[in-house]
């Protein structure tokens, strides 16, 4: 083994004080080539796609750009698409903040099984998602004849995309509070408790300052998903124009009729969300990773 | 007392246990359990030899090999460059590092749909790399390949993600051991760093893979969508729904499911005899 040669290539190597660097070092020409192809590798599938969206978005100018924007069809998936978050989030919230509670908090049986099925919606293939609500509220569904009845349509309709998307998005705030709070422990909610603290009080006053971070994470990993989401909510949509379109949906109706701009369009909008997403995940994961949950940090 | 307690703990004092375990219950039964349970039974009406018959049509065999089959080849691939990728995360310093650390959970935060029709317009053959790889002979759009590269794009951050936090973890002193004890960078390379960090990297497979198969949005608009060539199962599963076929589309999944179970069986099984030697 050449030891000089290799001793003589990185510099900024700390060097370890009894071996020589060559032995715990890879060569300089091997280091280039790692960060090269992994580079390589970023950008072939990471950083062209998303160019390509906004050069083919801009590519007959802004002014083509913004008309197709304003297009009545696209304002009303906008609309839908920030409608069904609204539902969707809140819900999924609600469910984190319980189920992370109940999980972290007190001890019972069954508790890796539960969780488990928490995850379950993950592991799911989006189509699934959409189809198993159609199984149950569709035309001939178990509910189906029933809901005809009564005149209640949930599938083709905005329940079953609010549905749907709730589904995909499940386990997302749940994921991040369950660790967090059960490295967190009880103590001091029991301190406040003690002190005379109500169940409430405590909850607002100790627990929720304590997972804010990590539950804004979780929020914002959920919004993302529930904006995007375009399988499970196609399934259950019926592509209906102006009525249960979600931005998604209008990409691949407008790439289907070959208006190339309207898709690319929309499709630079939630490309811009994913990228502010990103950042702000970035930014938490920086700034406040000690209080998210130690798979974050 | 103090040994008792820790046998045996104390109820806590804690309240709400029982409105909030009440409450998670109802919730994902109603909106997870019961769905996916009408997901199961639904195919019952088939009946076994109506099943088997469903998941046999020569169609639903050929879109169940592509997906499996992509599937295992994209996350193979993700395999080697998502551990590239986080070994050079870890290991080495280079300008815009951070950007590229974040940019790697790109997959997770883009909606597919929007995957999808970038990487067509990439691959098309008047795209950018389309263009590039025409001249050469190598069409990627619209063939089972536009598939592949769609499943690499999705489950790339699955691999890095879970390498990168054991590569950290390792000490260098292990390292460092290794080479004092007469061991080649690539030798301590073979024998140290890799059985460490090779449950991560098949976790990562398996969870690349997992996505893979039930993925749809980037796919299909890339696939070309020609059926026996590069039909994707959950594309199937649409077009059988679209046909009023539930109980047809309910088996494709179910047989997906169980497809997607075996393997992720396998993957377990592998991992734990590794372990035990």
């Amino acid at each position: 083994m050449p030891a000089d040669v290799a001793a003589a290539g990185p510099a900024d190597a700390p060097v370890p004080t009894r071996v020589s660097p060559s032995a715990i070092e890879e060569p300089g020409w091997v280091r280039l080539l790692l960060i090269g192809t992994g580079l390589g590798f970023i950008v072939l599938f990471l950083v062209l796609p998303l160019v390509s969206v906004f050069a083919e978005a801009f590519r007959h100018g802004v002014a083509a750009y913004l008309e197709e924007l304003h297009s009545e069809d696209t304002l009303a998936a906008i609309r839908l698409t920030l409608l069904v978050a609204a539902i969707a989030v809140p819900c999924n919230l609600v469910f984190g903040v319980a189920a992370a509670w109940a999980i972290a908090k007190f001890e019972f049986p069954g508790k890796s099984l539960l969780i488990t099925f928490v995850d379950l919606p993950f592991s799911v293939s989006p189509v699934v998602a959409g189809l198993i609500y159609v199984l149950i509220f569709g035309a001939h569904g178990w509910l189906g004849p029933w809901l005809m009845e009564h005149d209640v349509q949930i599938i083709f309709a905005v329940p079953g995309i609010v549905l749907a998307t709730i589904f995909v998005t499940f386990p997302f705030i749940a994921r991040e509070l369950i660790p967090l709070m059960q490295e967190q422990g009880t103590e001091e909610e029991e301190a406040a408790i003690s002190l005379g603290a109500s169940g409430w009080q405590t909850f607002w006053r100790v627990t929720l300052p304590n997972v804010k971070w990590a539950l804004l994470y979780g929020v914002l990993l959920c919004n993302a998903r529930a904006m995007g989401e375009f399988g499970a909510v196609s399934v259950v949509s019926g592509h209906i124009r102006g009525m249960t379109n979600t931005m998604p949906l209008q990409v691949e109706i407008l790439y289907n009729e070959y208006n190339f701009i309207g898709a690319f369009a929309v499709a630079s909008l939630l490309a811009l969300l994913a990228l502010v997403t990103l950042v702000l995940k970035s930014l938490l994961e920086w700034r406040y990773g000690h209080e998210l949950a130690a798979t974050r940090r | 007392m103090p040994a008792r307690l820790s046998l045996q703990r104390a109820p806590s004092v804690l309240p709400g246990f029982g409105p909030t375990l009440g409450f998670t219950l109802v919730y994902l039964s109603l909106i997870v359990l019961i769905p996916l349970a009408a997901l199961v039974l639904r195919p019952v009406e088939l009946g076994f030899a109506g099943f088997v018959a469903a998941v046999t049509e020569p169609r639903v065999l050929a879109a169940l090999r592509l997906s499996f089959g992509a599937s295992l080849i994209a996350a193979a691939i993700n395999a080697v460059f998502g551990l590239i990728v986080a070994w050079v995360l870890v290991r080495y310093r280079f300008p815009g590092k951070r950007l590229i650390d974040a940019l790697v959970d790109l997959p997770f935060a883009l909606p597919t749909a929007v995957a999808g029709v970038a990487l067509t317009a990439l691959y098309a053959p008047n795209g950018w790399i389309g263009g590039l790889l025409q001249p050469l002979g190598i069409e990627v759009a619209f063939t089972p390949l536009g598939v592949v590269v769609a499943l690499v794009f999705i489950g790339l951050p699955f691999v890095v993600r879970t390498v990168q936090p054991v590569l950290q973890d390792i000490e260098r002193e292990v390292e460092e051991a290794a080479a004092s004890l007469g061991a080649s960078r690539l030798q301590t390379m073979g024998r140290v760093i890799l059985p460490a960090i090779l449950p991560a990297l098949l976790t990562g497979y398996a969870l690349a893979l997992a996505r893979a198969v039930g993925e749809y949005g980037s796919v299909i608009f890339i696939a070309g969508n020609m059926p026996m060539v590069s039909e994707i199962a959950p594309l199937l599963i649409v077009i059988k729904l679209e046909q009023y076929d539930y109980a047809g589309a309910a088996a494709v999944g179910v047989a997906m499911l169980i497809i997607a179970f075996a393997m992720l069986l396998v993957l377990n099984v592998l991992q734990r005899w590794k372990h035990a030697r």
